[in-house]
């Protein structure tokens, strides 16, 4: 849409790898942004297109700046590093000792596994709810489209509560998964459920329906249509929130601490496992399993920041 | 123009989200009353309780203040600015989004920790003590929400451009005025719906305040980590009275943020 002017203003915020899809949150808040973009194009176009160029930094802005970055290196960036550091300290025999200890290698195991497998949930259902919420028209759409923010907003103890209380020892369904990694893959789709339908949803709602009514009056059936001609448009969309989907679900502890029950080498996941080495005063280990989620969580942005690269060239 | 997509694809979707989502929300409320309201106010009667809403209320508020601060000034720079590094920047602010809550809280504790700490040993020296205490809280709070209100800012500084700005500017305004005046009023929305985001997140965190807060019950306990250990000790009822408050504060943040959004969309469109 408005790419081709957002020249110079914009650096900051398309190189920053989440913009187009979702956050970590994540709310996908500069994709809501663009359903009313369309709008908006040419007033921006007017406005952005002769501005000059930012000026470089005055003495105040500067001191600001170095504020900024003391405040961001004292809260976020010392600390990471010294997660890395420690996990580090041990050598490569360490890190390679603490990867295998067998109780370890499970709960990551676990992890990887229940993080993809709620992935291509997410990548199927997430679209299927995108498609729904802007292709389809009956009463009460707006309400599911206010349900799928409450897996953001939602404090994730809460989340395992919650479905703890349906799909938990006192189910009025009369189903008790508790304990058993089906609650794991329960909790993760709760949690993850909002990024593909949020990257999907403004690329559905922007994307041009000529070609569609096209394939149409060629005779193309409406399943024909859909994979022929959608699902390509919509594929770096749906790659992006998969990819937000997958780094959430490893990452993820809050909402399985309850409905879990963390059984060792079962329904234990990489971050009840990590925390379980910091109670019991293994920092260095908890540090090697944090060093590994992080790197996991990093190629996750690098591919997404990949995907979006590609779904520009296509928007 | 919208075509009636199939009846079964809208069948399954919903099936999908009142399973997934709708109908366990909804128990959080009938399960905080499930044996009337009695439970519910020795819930809140409860000191132990009251602490760590106190608590949540505290680390939130502060992750709100130093979040804003922070996002709003460095939103400013990264839009209005150009200085080496900019890129660099603008993917760091992000980073907190993709770390992982228990990471978190690892990470501040191994900095700020009192016995071997980098930094947490020089402050303990001075009579400072960040972990198990409420500056670990809030720190460990802070660094999961960062990135929220400067992400909702970025855009709309983008949006409005600097025309307002350099014409108050060149009539004699000062930085600050020109601020108040002009850009604080541009990003206002922006700003609201950055700050509800925000309070939202560090009201419900767990993982890193688990880690950093020792879990030390009516000292360090925040209001999410006494609905874990209610529901450890089998005060089913008190469990789900203090997730339905914090459900509330979610879904009144939600509502917020979509009464915002509707704004928005009525006047561009």
């Amino acid at each position: 849409m408005t790419t081709p002017v957002r020249d110079d203003a914009a650096v900051a915020s398309s190189s920053r790898p989440g913009v187009a899809g979702g956050d970590g949150v994540g709310r996908p808040v500069t994709s809501r942004r663009r359903r009313g973009g369309g709008a908006r194009g040419s007033h921006a176009s007017s406005s952005r297109g002769v501005a000059p160029a930012a000026p470089p930094l005055s003495l105040g802005a500067g001191l600001g700046l170095g504020l900024a970055v003391l405040w961001l290196s004292l809260l976020v960036l010392l600390p990471l590093a010294a997660v890395i550091a420690t996990a580090a300290a041990g050598g490569w025999d360490g890190v390679v000792r603490v990867l295998t200890q067998p109780q370890t290698a499970a709960a990551i195991r676990l992890t990887l596994e229940q993080a993809a497998l709620v992935t291509v949930i997410n990548a199927v259902m997430g679209t299927a709810i995108a498609w729904v919420l802007v292709r389809d028209r009956f009463p009460g759409r707006r309400v599911l489209d206010v349900v799928i923010d409450v897996p953001f907003a939602l404090p994730t103890v809460v989340a395992g509560l919650v479905l703890l209380a349906l799909y938990g020892p006192q189910s009025p369904l009369g189903v008790d998964i508790a304990n058993t990694k089906v609650a794991v893959t329960f909790a993760l789709a709760f949690v993850t459920l909002p990024f593909v339908v949020r990257t999907v949803q403004p690329v559905l709602e922007t994307l041009d329906r000529s070609a569609e009514d096209a394939a149409r009056s060629l005779g193309a059936s409406g399943w024909t249509v859909f994979r022929r001609i959608v699902l390509p448009a919509l594929a770096p969309a749906i790659a992006a929130g998969a990819a937000l989907s997958f780094a959430r679900g490893v990452a993820e502890y809050g909402s399985l601490v309850l409905i879990s029950g963390n059984l060792a080498m079962r329904t234990e996941v990489a971050s009840v496992r990590m925390l379980g080495y910091i109670e019991g005063g293994d920092m260095a280990a908890a540090a090697v399993v944090a060093t590994f989620l992080l790197a996991i969580s990093l190629a996750v942005t690098l591919a997404l920041g990949l995907f979006n690269r590609v779904g520009g060239r296509r928007g | 123009m919208a075509r009636r997509g199939p009846v079964v694809l809208r069948a399954v979707v919903i099936a999908y989200l009142v399973l997934l989502v709708a109908w366990p929300v909804s128990l959080v409320f009938t399960g905080a009353f499930a044996n009337g309201l009695a439970p519910v106010l020795d819930t809140f009667r409860d000191p132990l309780v009251l602490n760590a809403l106190r608590l949540t209320a505290i680390a939130a508020g502060w992750a709100v203040v130093l979040n804003t601060v922070f996002g709003v000034g460095v939103a400013l720079l990264l839009v209005r600015r150009t200085f080496p590094g900019r890129r660099l920047l603008a993917a760091l602010v992000d980073l907190p989004l993709a770390v992982s809550p228990v990471v978190v809280g690892l990470a501040i504790a191994l900095v700020y920790g009192a016995r071997s700490g980098w930094l947490g040993v020089p402050l303990a020296n001075v009579g400072l003590d960040i972990i198990y205490s409420t500056p670990g809280i809030v720190l460990a709070t802070t660094f999961i929400a960062l990135p929220l209100v400067i992400r909702e800012i970025i855009p709309v500084l983008e949006e409005v451009g600097t025309e307002q700005e350099q014409a108050a500017r060149s009539l004699g305004a000062g930085p600050w005025t020109t601020f108040r005046r002009i850009t604080l009023p541009a990003i206002r929305w922006g700003l609201v719906y950055g700050v509800v985001l925000c309070l939202a997140r560090a009201v419900g965190e767990f993982g890193a305040v688990k880690v950093v807060s020792g879990n030390l019950i009516g000292r360090t306990q925040t209001a999410t980590l006494t609905v874990e250990e209610l529901y450890m000790n089998f005060d089913r009822e008190g469990a789900f009275a203090v997730a339905a408050t914090l459900a509330s504060v979610s879904i009144i943040a939600i509502a917020i943020v979509g009464l915002l959004r509707a704004r928005t969309e009525r006047r561009t469109s």
